[in-house]
């Protein structure tokens, strides 16, 4: 039988504020413990949460982007559950009426092996305002769990998929770009060491062709997109197998070990998703009408779709070059001051994407540590445009502007780079040339075409590569008579 | 709808609340009668009525972005409930607070 795997996501991300979402303590990250835990973050009697505005804008902005509703009125609600880390006995959350309703982001999927890349809209489903948890450290002192409520009340968005993906690279290419975009329109920090960007998988097979879901396992706390790939192929193979063996499938949380590469239950315990959502009757509902959705919305930055379409229209660029340069915000943003800088941009995308990609990928760099920054990068492009070096000459150029040999012209004066555009010089050039492979000329003459090429490749290397290959080929042609 | 014994024991062991066996009876009577209370109003007919979240009608305020708290850590831990044997019980270590063990 042929399987169809069917995944959903739910993916919990810290917003960027500097203070917790119900109260004015600080959410800086790796602070000593429990010195950011106010009084509400420790739930003492008596205490009242108060929402914190930059968490409904970030909640807002994050909306806008997907093209969601935004509800008019939205509704917090306690969600209860025992834990240690959890000092009030219920987090709050909303349930009934969160604060983003139904959108849609479009995901490119990586070509693998022979299938080609392609596009895939998945719908969002809703995406509400909660807060975290404290961590528990376990091992510090025989016998006992030390609690750390720092992080306890951190604002969350949970942003909540439909069952829309059907393979673990389309999970991981929707994960990617939901990073991208909360990074993009900076409301996530969008580190994933630090837990700012987790995100449980809900997976579940059945028969393809076939309607009715399966029963699905979620997988929790993915914080990296390679393990959720690997936990989602393993959980697949898993679940078709078990299938497969006659057996049947237990809904149950897994987590992923990395180690070992497989997924196993996590707790199994009936009452676990007993959480007796109820209205808090500490908060008041939360409104947000036309004017505020307006104000925020003149807040956001140009969204990556959108600067795509520009640069297609705009620049000319294709598709494909438009997407990878709107992959993020900085390499889109280095690739307009380039522009700005006077840079044409079908060159300037192909180096950004060519050269740039491929040394930050080799040494394991991001682009704001890039040695070459864009307006240097710039003012290589005009030397190239305005035929001072030829683009063979401008690698050199740039491997030196990268070991942090100097700037461009001085570059290619201490390197004697400078192309020779002189039509005397050339034509001299070329003249030797055609005196010492009278052969070759022969062979031009006789029809072959290859030899052309051969006599260009020859005055290149008489010039010592600094000739106008463009001039070169012009007079060749004109002496040869061709 | 009705409750049984079984219902009750499970609510209290949501709740962490010990109900003794003896108890479970008179809590079921008390339960299934504010469950009546529900029912006779769940007969009432809403249609068009937005469900009411809260019983003022008013909206969130919301507050600044702006931090206010400072840390007061020692005087909250000079509170906390210390757990372990007579000399041995303590209620922090290193700045954590410390409960019985807790293992998934």
């Amino acid at each position: 039988m042929e399987w169809e795997v069917v995944i959903g996501l739910e993916t919990h991300t810290q917003l960027r504020t500097n203070t917790k979402i119900f109260s004015g303590a600080s959410t800086t990250y790796g602070a000593e413990p429990n010195t950011q835990a106010c009084e509400v973050s420790i739930a003492l009697p008596g205490v009242l949460p108060v929402l914190n505005k930059e968490a409904v804008n970030c909640a807002i902005k994050f909306g806008l982007a997907v093209n969601a509703e935004i509800a008019p009125r939205s509704v917090f609600a306690r969600k209860n559950y025992f834990y240690p880390d959890l000092p009030k006995g219920y987090q709050i959350s909303q349930y009934e009426l969160p604060i983003v309703g139904k959108g849609a982001m479009t995901i490119q999927v990586p070509a693998v092996g022979k299938n080609a890349a392609y596009e895939k809209v998945i719908n969002i489903t809703r995406a509400h305002l909660e807060e975290d948890a404290g961590k528990s450290v376990h091992g510090a002192v025989e016998g006992m769990s030390g609690i750390d409520l720092n992080r306890a009340g951190t604002p969350l968005l949970e942003i909540v998929t439909e069952p829309d993906m059907r393979s673990a690279a389309e999970a991981a290419a929707y994960a990617k770009k939901l990073h991208e975009l909360v990074q993009w329109i900076g409301i996530c920090d969008g580190n994933m060491q630090e837990g700012s960007f987790r995100c449980d998988v809900n997976v579940s097979v059945r028969p393809k062709g076939t309607e009715k879901l399966g029963t699905r396992r979620e997988i929790k706390n993915l914080n990296s997109f390679k393990f959720m790939q690997q936990a989602i192929e393993y959980e697949t193979r898993w679940q078709i197998e078990t299938l497969e063996d006659g057996g049947t499938i237990q809904q149950a949380t897994v987590l992923f070990n990395p180690d070992t590469g497989e997924t196993r239950a996590m707790r199994s315990k009936e009452e676990a998703n007993d959480y007796r959502y109820f209205p808090d009757p500490d908060l008041l509902p939360l409104a947000i009408t036309e004017a505020d959705k307006a104000r925020v919305s003149a807040q956001m930055p140009e969204l990556p779709e959108a600067m795509k379409l520009r640069f297609e229209t705009q620049f000319g660029l294709t598709s494909y070059d438009a997407a990878s340069l709107t992959a993020s915000r900085e390499l889109a943003q280095y690739f307009v001051e380039m522009i700005d800088a006077g840079a044409d941009a079908k060159p300037a995308a192909n180096w950004v994407m060519g050269a740039i990609s491929a040394k930050l990928n080799a040494e394991e760099k991001t682009l704001a540590e890039s040695p070459v920054n864009s307006v240097s990068l710039a003012s290589l492009l005009k030397r190239i445009a305005d035929n001072t070096i030829s683009n063979n000459a401008a690698k050199q150029v740039f491997e030196a502007m990268w070991n942090g040999e100097g700037e461009v012209d001085a570059i290619i004066d201490a390197k004697g780079l400078k192309q020779v555009s002189d039509t005397g010089a050339i034509e001299a050039i070329i003249d030797e040339v055609l005196a010492a492979n009278a052969a070759m000329v022969e062979e031009f003459k006789a029809g072959k075409e290859k030899a052309f090429n051969a006599l260009v490749g020859q005055a290149m290397k008489a010039s010592k590569g600094k000739a106008n290959p463009a001039q070169v080929n012009d007079l060749l042609k004109k002496k040869l008579g061709a | 709808m009705a409750l049984s014994t079984e219902d009750i024991k499970k609510i209290a062991h949501l709740a962490r609340i010990e109900v003794s066996d003896s108890d479970a009876a008179a809590t079921l009577s008390k339960l299934t009668g504010i469950l009546g209370l529900i029912e006779q109003m769940q007969a009432v007919n809403t249609d068009g009525i937005v469900p009411m979240s809260h019983s003022q009608d008013v909206v969130q305020r919301l507050r600044d972005d702006v931090v206010t708290k400072t840390n007061q850590r020692e005087a909250f831990q000079k509170i906390s409930p210390a757990i372990g044997n007579g000399s041995e019980a303590r209620a922090v270590d290193g700045g954590l607070y410390l409960v019985p063990k807790v293992i998934e």
